[in-house]
């Protein structure tokens, strides 16, 4: 189990590597520039900030994901074809870069990785992140992907705040470092006026570096959420931009009806 | 002037004249009643002048009933019933049918726009007596088009196979369990299955799309009908019928059409910008008319963090939660819907209108209206310490205005006047 787990970190670090050699580090920097939120106890208040309207960032989100989730986690609403239109991705550079050798560009984005060596790996099949940003929310995931820390009794090495317990690994281990999580005590009146006493997370402590700075690695996992949020509904950019010329029109055509309403009223006395 | 065209005289155009006595419209009159039709319904149909904006909410349920039933019919082509389909399919609506997120959207959202205008318009009725008589059977046959109503979301909900919608089904349908005797053997009748599954998935889309709509229909008609014969009612409560031109026509009431079609256009209008707004910006409306643990899949392993139904069932979920015991709730949300059909015969008040009631009323009324809302949020929130407290005060409310209400309604009533108040603009 351990050495199975021990490959998956290793494919993942190597795949990770080969991706963002090419150059990858100089686009995060640009797109980093908000700055990280402090490694503070207030990470439940933290937003994913993000649009899919910043194409360029759902883009670098597509990246990240076929990179780091796809491993595991497919989108198996979404096609080849689709991600590519709608993120005005050539389809040379699609087949070159995102899919995986092999993939037709009207397949859905499917894993390779079988369910039930993923169930052995890690307890359970890693779900379908199509929709995921809609059941759980970006804000969510933004958090979950940014408060991963070290736990050696966790079977993966790795525990998270948002997900306690979570049977992912931290895949991005490799990109973010290895942080811990401090907690401290605190002494609480529970029921019945007895003290009690608990653990509760204060800040995260650096212990190694990753490839990149805490402010790089933030807006990589932003556009990896942007993405996600794409996904879940990937008519939303157009649903807005239809909307306004549709409320545009109502509100002349009511307009009108009230011009309407009050001529033939004129005789009502 | 039905009764003369009916006795063998050229039918009058749709404007009432005779004009149209030649052609196609006169060959199509002949054989089909078509301007007789138009003349009972619109054109000689006298309407009180004196509706304000309440009066908008009738016309605009039955548009929001087309709008449901033409993109249902939709939907139906490429949705695929199933315990391994109904998800998948609803998401291939949304991503790869040509505007198929468009027709999805504008009935879900329609599905709660039609509860807020029904709501609207049966709070209309409160406000104004429309259920006094003669109006008591209008009032059931409303009464039991929102029967019908939430019988159709409820089904309607189950069929994406959310998350929610198979634990919200499975809430729903454990309620009948807790009828004695009958309730277990009941429960397993209404599934089809020891659980909610294929079989119950399968017979809620039928009775969504075929028998309930058919029931729908027929019970507007018959509420139409009924409305035709009494005429409607208006803010003042008076009978216009008792006062009338020497021509027979009521002296405060106009034509039906053109004034209340131009009318109900704005109305139209208005409703659809708002209408618009949410299903173009925010089709959830922040969990409302969509909510998100209904975007995983059914799965009988986990339930969802807190299960409450869409809001416009929440006030008689937060009724049922109010009460410790099971059956106790059950019954209580129960009356807490059937009260209404016997508010015609509970009011006693001799003003019709809430213009001429006393101050009792008016209190009661306003307290009801606060009540219903309260426990509809609360309905939404999870049902632990002062929230189930809150929950049984204003179920109390809610109660006791239909209980109390043979009594407090004949104290303080004013004179009503003779004719409507109408100001023209």
């Amino acid at each position: 189990m351990r050495t199975e787990l021990k490959r998956v970190w290793q494919a993942a670090a190597l795949v990770a590597s080969a991706v963002l050699a090419g150059g990858v580090a100089a686009e995060e920097a640009a797109a980093a520039k908000e700055e990280a939120p402090k490694a503070g106890a207030d990470w439940m208040h933290w937003h994913a900030n993000t649009s899919v309207t910043d194409l360029a960032s759902v883009q670098r989100g597509a990246r990240n994901f076929t990179s780091y989730c796809l491993g595991c986690h497919s989108l198996k609403y979404e096609r080849w074809s689709r991600l590519g239109a709608d993120l005005a991705i050539p389809g040379e550079l699609l087949q070159k870069d995102l899919m995986p050798p092999g993939d037709k560009p009207n397949q859905y984005i499917l894993t390779t990785m079988p369910a039930a060596d993923a169930e052995a790996w890690f307890g359970k099949t890693p779900p379908d992140l199509s929709l995921m940003a809609r059941a759980r929310g970006k804000d969510y995931l933004y958090q979950y992907l940014k408060t991963f820390y070290v736990d050696p009794t966790r079977q993966t090495g790795a525990n998270n705040l948002r997900l306690p317990a979570t049977a992912m690994p931290h895949v991005l281990s490799e990109l973010e470092g290895l942080k811990a999580a401090v907690f401290k005590d605190v002494t609480k009146s529970g029921e019945g006026g007895q003290a009690t006493r608990e653990q509760v997370f204060d800040h995260f402590e650096q212990i190694t570096a990753g490839r990149l700075t805490p402010a790089e690695y933030d807006g990589f996992v932003r556009d990896t959420v942007n993405f996600l949020d794409y996904v879940g509904e990937p008519t939303q950019a157009a649903r807005r931009a239809l909307g306004v010329w549709v409320v545009l029109f109502l509100l002349v055509f009511t307009w009108f009806a009230w011009l309407m309403k009050r001529d033939y009223w004129k005789d009502v006395h | 002037m039905a009764a003369k065209s009916a006795s063998g005289a050229p039918a009058p155009g749709p404007d009432g004249g005779t004009s149209a006595q030649t052609g196609l419209w006169a060959w199509l009159n002949k054989r089909l009643p078509v301007a007789e039709f138009l003349n009972d319904q619109l054109t000689g149909y006298y309407a009180p002048k004196n509706f304000n904006i309440w009066y908008f909410f009738g016309s605009l349920a039955l548009l929001v009933l087309v709008l449901q039933l033409v993109t249902g019919i939709f939907l139906t082509m490429f949705y695929k019933v199933g315990e391994a389909s109904s998800f998948d399919s609803v998401e291939y609506i949304m991503r790869e049918v040509d505007y198929g997120w468009l027709i999805r959207y504008l009935h879900s959202t329609g599905a709660s726009a039609f509860f807020i205008v029904v709501y609207l318009h049966m709070f209309r009725a409160f406000l104004y007596g429309s259920y006094r008589k003669p109006r008591e059977l209008l009032w059931l046959f409303g009464m039991a088009v929102y029967l019908a109503l939430m019988a159709e979301a409820f089904m309607g909900y189950v069929l994406p196979w959310g998350n929610m919608s198979f634990w919200g089904a499975q809430v729903i349908v454990n309620l009948f369990g807790t009828i004695p005797g009958i309730g277990p053997a009941l429960v397993e009748w209404i599934r089809g299955d020891y659980g909610i599954a294929d079989a119950t998935l399968g017979r809620f889309f039928a009775l969504h799309v075929a028998a309930l709509p058919l029931a729908l229909l027929l019970l507007v008609a018959l509420h139409m009908v009924a409305l035709r014969r009494t005429g409607s009612n208006n803010p003042d409560g008076i009978e216009i019928k008792e006062k009338l031109d020497p021509q027979g026509k009521p002296l405060d009431g106009i034509p039906f059409h053109p004034y209340y079609t131009v009318k109900d256009v704005v109305g139209v209008g208005v409703f659809f910008v708002l209408f618009a707004i949410v299903v173009f910006f925010v089709p959830n409306l922040g969990g409302l008319f969509l909510e998100a643990p209904n975007f995983e899949p059914a799965n009988p392993m986990s339930t969802p963090e807190h299960i409450a139904p869409v809001w416009y069932f929440t006030p008689f979920y937060a009724i049922l939660r109010a009460v410790p015991d099971q059956r106790m709730g059950a019954l209580l949300m129960f009356f807490a819907v059937v009260l209404f059909l016997f508010v015609p015969w509970l009011d006693r008040s001799p003003a019709k209108s809430i213009r001429y009631k006393g101050l009792p009323s008016k209190v009661a009324l306003t307290l009801f209206a606060v009540s219903f809302v309260v426990l509809g949020y609360l309905g939404l929130q999870p049902a632990a310490g002062l929230y189930v407290l809150l929950a049984r005060i204003f179920a109390a409310i809610y109660f006791l205005f239909f209980i109390l209400m043979p009594w407090y309604s004949p104290l303080g009533a004013k004179p009503v006047p003779e004719r409507v108040v109408y100001h023209a603009h």
